[in-house]
Order: structure tokens, then C-alpha cells, then sequence
């Protein structure tokens, strides 16, 4: 008995090992492979072409500042909407709401990110793009802005849920302080707990922002495509072309090994690239979040 | 012990799965072992065209299966290259590079010549404008013409639809409209065109939206949206699309569509193409608004 019980921990254990492990090698695989088909990009096409403003891949134009471009203006406008609605919605959870209307505001807000982006964008083609032409008199509704305000719309799940666990696990007795003290409920809320949660309220930006910027199929039905360099400041009025709609329909279309095939995976790493960044640095304000209530704590 | 078979069992389950299927596909194979499947993928445009005659083949020979798939010319042509489907369909004639590919991957490309197609340009119906001169449209899409005042209509920003440029009617449109046939002439499309994903997406933004000039296969062109007559130069009459007009070549501009096979293709999918070109399958061909091939 005693042996099959060992066999079965080492077998568990390893499992165990085994799956914790797997993520990280298969995050260095995907590192590679994406190093593999993108950086003979870097000896195929010149610098100056790459940081031309011209992308026309049939042609041989692989100007990537379009693209670049696209895909921050969207993901800011993005930011704009998210945060101030996202960081208002889980302050309302968390902190004001009554226990009722808790308990179903977060699985709902919760729901709205398990909708498909391929049917917000629907929605979007349909819905927004045509009233935001309307509503602001624009030559065309297919624009960066119509992108942000989806892809606004598909990160603010992911910061609220994760605002909100930050929040709420701000210990009572902080709170319980700051109200003895005379402070009213808004004081409590912007002086005590929000900063006390800071670390965690960065993480759910930073995730969300992560989040709206892979996006893809939303933002390749309403952003228009147009690869212009959106720096004009009224850009985010205008058609764009973000990198992950660009590989997502010119990926089908390339001959393996192409150069075009090249640039499309350069642009994945590039994107893998600022993702990965946008983690780290999440995941170190989490860290820090952490080392610091234990500080308390001691 | 109980606690390791509840970890355990769920995971058995998983990796079974993955047997399951295995095993069902093979039985498939085995006990319908007549069943030949033709895997024909490309075009956008002749997605339409290809699904009916797959329809019709399989009604007819209900041992082939064909399954068509649209996702655009180059990447039909890139699936041939890579040797993943038997049929691709283009709306364009292949190029040197990608008859280079395929060379380098041991693959060799065959052409067929299946129906014909008109490129319609279509605005919204309350746009006033009517006709257009290539010159005139290779202007609005080169970005020289930026207003619909420059075009005789009214003074509003125009905005230009395009396919992706997967799209061999994005290729054909570049090559014989923008550039109007020369091959010298290195004119691109303005950058600030809406590259947009499927032909749906063209009809549906140029419905909605008044500024918005569009192009399409005639075949896809519906009645919520209007067709431009169009003329060779100012001097020429307009003509407006239609299968009569491809057919008597008043209308300019209008294209092959190509089926290409690796080398001469043998079997079933040689009874495949030579149905085609018979008048049944060219009768599918009219009946959804495209040109048959026996009357050019």
C-alpha cells in the first residue's frame, strides 16, 4: 500500500510539474518559431522601406509605421473609453453598490466578455459604424474611433474584474479607519482604498489594454483597413489598419516563405513582443502589490 | 485514492477524445471506400459559382464529394502552391512569382478558363451620379479626385471601397482600372482606401453610406445599391453591366475566372472540369448573373 502511494505522488507530482512547466515552453516555442519565420524580414526587405509609410504588400511596400500606428491609436482611444468606465463600474461593485445588486453585476459584466468579438463586430458594422457617421459627420463610420469604442467595450470586463478583486480585497479596517476619522465615503474611496489597491487597479488596466490590443476580428470588420499613418489630430476620426487585422487577412493569402509571409510574422513578433512586455510589467505591479501588504502585514 | 481518480479520470477522457475521432474518420473510409472528396478553395467571387456546381456535381454523382471554401484568389493560388487542396479558383490569371513558388515546391499549376465576370462600380442609390469614365475612376482611386462636386454629383468626400489585396478582383481592378492596362504605370491605390474583408462588407457600407464608392463582381452587385455606366474613355458611349453587354464587349471591364489544378488533371477531378464546361454547368454560370464561357 504504502509503495502505491508513493508511484501514485510521483506520477501526480509530475503531471503536476509537468502542466505548470508546459506554458512556459510553450510560450519560448512560440517565441521561436516566431523568431524562425520573421527576422529573415530584417535581411529581405530594407530598414527604410520597413519604416516607409506605405504598406502595399502585392507591390513589395512593407512601410510598417502605418500599421504601428493603427494599432496605438485604437488601443489609446480604446484606453480613453475603458478606463474612466471600467475603474467607475468596479468602484460602484465594490464599494457602493448594495450586496444584492453585487451579487449579479459582476457575472453580468462578467458575461459581456464571453461575447465573441466576431459578434461585436458584427453589431459594430451594423449599429455603430453607420450612427457615428451619422452622429458626427463623418465621410465614413469605418473608423479608428468606431474600433476603440469596441475594443473599449471588450477590454472593460477584463478591468473591472480584475479592479474589483483588487478593491474588495482591501482589508475592512481600512475603510473602518478612514469613516471614524470623519471622512466621507467618496474621501474613503479616492484617498483610502483606491490608492491602497493601486497595484491591482494597474494590472486590470494593463490586462485590459493587453486585451483590446491582440484583438482581431472586431477590429478588421469596423476599423476600415485604410493603412494610412494616423498621425493627423484627427486621426481617430479616420480609417486604420492595426497590425493584428493586417495579419489576420493577408495571412491566408501568402506563399510560405515569401517575403510578405517574412513581414507578417515580423509584425507577430512584434506584437508578441509589447503583449509579453505588457505582462511583465502587470505581473511585477502585482508582485510589488503583494511584497507590500505582507510589509504591512508584519 | 479516490481523490488521484477523480484528477486522473477527466484527463483519461481527454486523451481519448483525441482517439475518438481518430477512429471515426478511418470507419468513414472503410465503409464508404467509393466516396472521392475534391477540396476546391479561392476566389470570393466565385464562391457562389463554385458552391452551385459542387451542388449540382454531387447531385449528379453523389460519390463526389467537393467542398468549396472562398477566402480569395491568392490564397486559393497559395493553397495550390502549398498542396493542400486539388482546385483553386482565381479571379485572376496567376503570377510569374507564385508559377515560381509552386515550381519550387514541386508543384505545376494548370489553367482552366471557367466563366467570365463583369467588375460592376457601385455608389449608393442616392448618389447622383451615373456614369464614370475609367480615366475618371482610376482618378477617384489614385486619390487625384477627392470630392463627388469633381465628378458631376454632390459636394461630398469621397469614399473608396476595396477588397483586401488577397482579392484577385482587387489585382484585376489595380491592373486595368487604376492603371488602366499599362503595365509600366505604377499607380497604387490612395492609402487612405478601405480595405475591407468580404464582399458583403462593400455592399453593406455603400448602402449605408452616401459617400462611398464601391466595385464588385456583377454577380454580387444587389438592388439595395446602384451600378455606374461606365466608358472606355469620355468619347465612348456608357455602358452599364450586364451578361449581354460582357457578351457583345461593350462592357470594359470585365475578366476570365481561372480554375487551376496541379499538372493535368486526371480522374475525378478531370470529370469535375470537363463538366463544367458543358452547357449544364455554364446554365449555373447565367443564372447567377455571372457570363458563360461558350458564347465569348
Amino acid at each position: 500500500m504504502e509503495t502505491t502511494k508513493n508511484w501514485n505522488e510521483f506520477i501526480l507530482k509530475w503531471l503536476i510539474k509537468f502542466s505548470g512547466y508546459s506554458a512556459i515552453i510553450f510560450v519560448i516555442l512560440i517565441f521561436y518559431f516566431l523568431l524562425l519565420a520573421g527576422l529573415p524580414t530584417i535581411r529581405e526587405v530594407s530598414l527604410s522601406n520597413l519604416l516607409s509609410t506605405q504598406w502595399y504588400p502585392i507591390e513589395n511596400y512593407f512601410g510598417l509605421l502605418p500599421l504601428i500606428g493603427g494599432t496605438i491609436i485604437v488601443t489609446f482611444g480604446a484606453a480613453m473609453f475603458a478606463i474612466p468606465i471600467g475603474l467607475c463600474t468596479a468602484v460602484y461593485i465594490s464599494e457602493v453598490s448594495p450586496q444584492s445588486a453585487r451579487n449579479y453585476l459582476k457575472p453580468l459584466v462578467e458575461a459581456l466578455g464571453g461575447i465573441p468579438s466576431v459578434v461585436l463586430g458584427f453589431l459594430g458594422i451594423m449599429i455603430l459604424a453607420p450612427n457615428l457617421r451619422l452622429l458626427l459627420d463623418l465621410p465614413t463610420g469605418l473608423s479608428a474611433l468606431a474600433g476603440s469604442i469596441l475594443l473599449a467595450g471588450i477590454a472593460i470586463p477584463t478591468i473591472v474584474s480584475i479592479a474589483e478583486d483588487a478593491l474588495d480585497s482591501v482589508p475592512r479596517s481600512y475603510r473602518d479607519g478612514a469613516l471614524a476619522l470623519g471622512a466621507t465615503e467618496w474621501q474613503t474611496i479616492w484617498r483610502v482604498t483606491f490608492p491602497a489597491a493601486r497595484s491591482g487597479v494597474l494590472t486590470a488596466i494593463m490586462l485590459g489594454i493587453g486585451r483590446a490590443i491582440g484583438e482581431t476580428m472586431a477590429v478588421m470588420m469596423i476599423t476600415g483597413n485604410a493603412a494610412v499613418l494616423p498621425i493627423k489630430l484627427n486621426s481617430l476620426f479616420h480609417p486604420v489598419r492595426t497590425m493584428t487585422a493586417t495579419i489576420a487577412a493577408e495571412m491566408g493569402e501568402v506563399a510560405k516563405n515569401s517575403t510578405h509571409y517574412h513581414v507578417l510574422f515580423f509584425i507577430g513578433l512584434l506584437l508578441f513582443i509589447v503583449s509579453l512586455g505588457i505582462n511583465i510589467a502587470a505581473s511585477t505591479a502585482m508582485f510589488r502589490q503583494r511584497k507590500r501588504a505582507e510589509r504591512i502585514l508584519s | 485514492m479516490k481523490n488521484i481518480l477523480y484528477i486522473i479520470t477527466p484527463l483519461i477522457f481527454i486523451l481519448l477524445s483525441g482517439c475518438i475521432q481518430g477512429t471515426e474518420s478511418t470507419l468513414e473510409i472503410t465503409a464508404t471506400p467509393q466516396i472521392t472528396s475534391i477540396e476546391n478553395l479561392g476566389s470570393d467571387t466565385m464562391v457562389n459559382l463554385a458552391l452551385a456546381w459542387a451542388e449540382k456535381y454531387h447531385g449528379l454523382y453523389p460519390n463526389v464529394e467537393i467542398s468549396v471554401t472562398g477566402g480569395g484568389s491568392g490564397t486559393g493560388i497559395a493553397a495550390l502552391v502549398n498542396g493542400t487542396i486539388d482546385i483553386a479558383n482565381a479571379s485572376r490569371e496567376i503570377k510569374p512569382e507564385e508559377i515560381q513558388q509552386a515550381k519550387d515546391n514541386g508543384v505545376k499549376p494548370v489553367e482552366f478558363v471557367v466563366a467570365r465576370d463583369a467588375i460592376a462600380v457601385i455608389v449608393n442609390p442616392t448618389n447622383p451620379v451615373n456614369q464614370l469614365s475609367i480615366k475618371q475612376i482610376s482618378d477617384i482611386y489614385s486619390g487625384r479626385i477627392n470630392n463627388w462636386s469633381e465628378v458631376g454629383g454632390e459636394d461630398r468626400v469621397i469614399v473608396r471601397l476595396s477588397r483586401e489585396t488577397n482579392s484577385g478582383t482587387h489585382v484585376y481592378f489595380l491592373e486595368n482600372v487604376i492603371r488602366m492596362g499599362s503595365k509600366t504605370d505604377k499607380t497604387l491605390f490612395s492609402s487612405d482606401t478601405l480595405l475591407l474583408p468580404s464582399s458583403e462588407g462593400i455592399t453593406a457600407e455603400t448602402r449605408d453610406n452616401p459617400n462611398a464608392i464601391g466595385y464588385d463582381g456583377l454577380g454580387y452587385v444587389t438592388s439595395e445599391v446602384k451600378m455606374i455606366a461606365i466608358a472606355l474613355d469620355s468619347s465612348c458611349p456608357f455602358i452599364l453591366p450586364s451578361a449581354y453587354t460582357v457578351n457583345q464587349g461593350q462592357y470594359p471591364i470585365a475578366r476570365d475566372l481561372y480554375m487551376y489544378t496541379n499538372n493535368q488533371p486526371s480522374g475525378a477531378i478531370a470529370d469535375y472540369i470537363n463538366w463544367i464546361m458543358t452547357s449544364e454547368a455554364q446554365n449555373i454560370v447565367t443564372e447567377l448573373g455571372f457570363v458563360p464561357i461558350s458564347k465569348h
